[in-house]
């Protein structure tokens, strides 16, 4: 089957999507977000957005069939992430695709959520996408994730170079805006703020950049890939209390802009040197914070100046969907990959060398 | 033919014809509704031959119960009679352990008080009498403390002896969990127009807000 149709779909967060694509054909991408009702927690609450995608799942189902036009017992197959991300989240979307695969009489695949992300980055509107290019890195970035991956294959050869042993990156964002009081989600409240600010009036810390930690590229440290962003939004918070005893007004927008000089200075400049040191030339981005402006900006600079080739897919395909679901249930059908059990549980911490349930 | 399927406390499902069970599945397992129900729907429609175009629709448990867990069943059968464009029907899953004590000779008033966990039960006020059997209150979740001085059935009953007494039955009440089977009884009765207000929408019954609490920091006026 070298251009399945297939119906993905995506619980594992905030954001019910389903997308439905043939082969790398983007035919449908719905997505229902229940951010609205975290707004005021600051943050993701499990038990909300598994409410929410309970509610969610039909209609944003009929809504992706509809645009796509296709019926259920045209699709192929049906992909589901099933991890990792919040278990709770997880189960509903689970479940759902159980029960359509078992209605229609379909193969189930049950795929990891990071490497999906990648996958999308094959996915073109009206055109059948290119294929992905060899030596290729992906950067994933989110509230949830910051991983740097070395992609052989998409259905085979997925190796995990590097990760943050704490925070993920848009957490940090997250976590420091609420402590400048600028509401959720954090990342386009600082990128905002920022804008005001002097990215160079505070030097924050960039994480594991000790030469303890990171070595050399002949004999690497531990943590010379990994990253490290749970220090920074205190270091913030101590320069925040700083203005605060003196009776100072908190200059909110050089923080909020040496926060986010911090944080990218040193995602970008780990993300190349892993990219050169394992001799990957093409760099995907992925991942909600690849929205961030400053991200985006500073990343192409470092991987022109490095010769890496960046892609950077449109902004609803980054942030999570059920298109880069159904993209990588696509890729696995046209390889042949035998389908999942209807057996298979969520795993909130899936490893992304597991590409397939 | 129906197809229903509960999650609320164990998971079951049960091929109803003809307002009997045909065949049916349960487990008391609590923690592993995602991996067991879906292949235990499947093996029930290819042990009996069922396809589904055969089924009227679709009948859940709407609970209430344990969140992650009653969302499983929910799911589940939303995306089934979606898959095979059939009715959903959703049943309040204590209605399953008042038809048990209904069928086991009840008479009068009595409660369903099912585990809600953190020290509380899921629990409804039911009376059967010469009228038949009906919801008087509830569905509500509370300290079993707190419960009107009836009879009761449920597995609340083993987890609360002192605060209530079981219902005087041929069979002891103390460990009953809804199950599908009953809550297929019930909707093929209702589809049948022999009972009245038994169905509701399929939306869970949580009773409870999410447990989640708005940070300092996120409130107005708050502290850094």
């Amino acid at each position: 089957m070298n251009e399945p149709l297939v119906l993905g779909i995506e619980t594992s967060c905030d954001e019910t999507g389903i997308g439905i694509v043939r082969g790398t054909r983007l035919l449908a991408n719905e997505v229902a977000s229940s951010m609205n009702e975290h707004v005021r927690f600051g943050g993701v609450i499990p038990e909300i957005a598994a409410r929410a995608h309970v509610e969610a799942f039909t209609p944003t189902l009929r809504k992706a069939l509809d645009t796509a036009g296709v019926e259920l017992r045209d699709v192929d197959a049906i992909a589901v992430t099933a991890g990792p991300g919040l278990a709770g989240a997880l189960m509903v979307g689970i479940s759902a695709a159980k029960g359509l695969a078992l209605a229609a009489g379909k193969p189930l695949y049950g795929v990891n959520h990071l490497v999906a992300h990648v996958a999308v980055a094959l996915v073109e509107d009206d055109a059948a996408g290119s294929p992905l290019a060899p030596n290729t890195a992906a950067l994933l970035v989110s509230g949830g994730h910051t991983e740097i991956l070395r992609i052989g294959s998409l259905t085979h050869d997925v190796e995990l170079i590097g990760s943050t042993i704490d925070d993920a990156a848009g957490e940090a964002y997250d976590k420091t805006a609420r402590l400048l009081g600028l509401g959720y989600p954090g990342g386009p409240a600082i990128d905002a703020a920022a804008r005001h600010g002097d990215p160079h009036a505070f030097r924050f810390p960039r994480g594991l950049t000790m030469p303890k930690f990171e070595g050399t590229a002949q004999s690497p440290g531990k943590h010379r890939h990994n990253w490290s962003f749970s220090g920074l939004k205190t270091a913030v918070a101590r320069a925040a209390e700083q203005f605060e005893a003196q009776g100072l007004a908190v200059p909110v927008a050089d923080l909020a802009a040496s926060f986010q000089e911090a944080v990218v200075d040193v995602l970008t400049a780990k993300a190349v040197r892993a990219c050169r040191e394992h001799g990957l030339t093409s760099l995907l981005l992925g991942g909600g914070v690849a929205a961030n402006s400053r991200l985006r900006e500073l990343l192409a600079q470092r991987c022109a100046d490095a010769g890496i080739e960046l892609t950077v897919p449109p902004i609803p395909l980054c942030t999570d969907n059920g298109a880069m679901v159904a993209a990588l249930g696509a890729q696995l059908v046209s390889a042949g990959a035998q389908a999942s059990s209807l057996e298979i549980a969520a795993d909130s911490s899936l490893p992304v060398e597991q590409i397939l349930r | 033919m129906l197809l229903s399927i509960d999650s609320s406390a164990g998971a079951s499902a049960a091929l109803i014809r003809d307002g009997a069970p045909l065949d049916a599945w349960r487990t008391a397992e609590t923690s592993s509704h995602a991996e067991v129900l879906a292949p235990a729907v499947q093996r029930l429609l290819t042990r009996a031959g069922v396809r589904g175009e055969d089924l009227e629709g679709v009948v859940v448990g709407v609970g209430p119960g344990p969140f992650t867990g009653l969302r499983v069943g929910m799911a589940l059968a939303h995306a089934l009679a979606e898959g095979w464009a059939k009715p959903l029907h959703g049943i309040c899953s204590l209605d399953s352990l008042a038809l048990r004590a209904t069928d086991a000779g009840i008479d009068g008033e009595f409660v369903v008080a099912t585990d809600a966990r953190r020290r509380e039960v899921y629990w409804a006020q039911y009376i059967s009498d010469d009228a038949g059997s009906r919801l008087q209150h509830g569905p509500f979740v509370a300290g079993a403390g707190e419960l009107p001085d009836l009879p009761a059935v449920g597995a609340g009953l083993g987890l609360y002896p002192q605060q209530l007494r079981a219902a005087e039955l041929a069979e002891d009440p103390t460990g009953w969990v809804p199950d599908a089977a009953e809550l297929g009884r019930l909707a093929a009765g209702a589809l049948a127009g022999d009972l009245h207000g038994v169905m509701c929408q399929a939306r869970p019954l949580y009773l409870r807000e999410s447990d989640a609490k708005v940070p300092l920091q996120m409130r107005p006026g708050g502290v850094r």
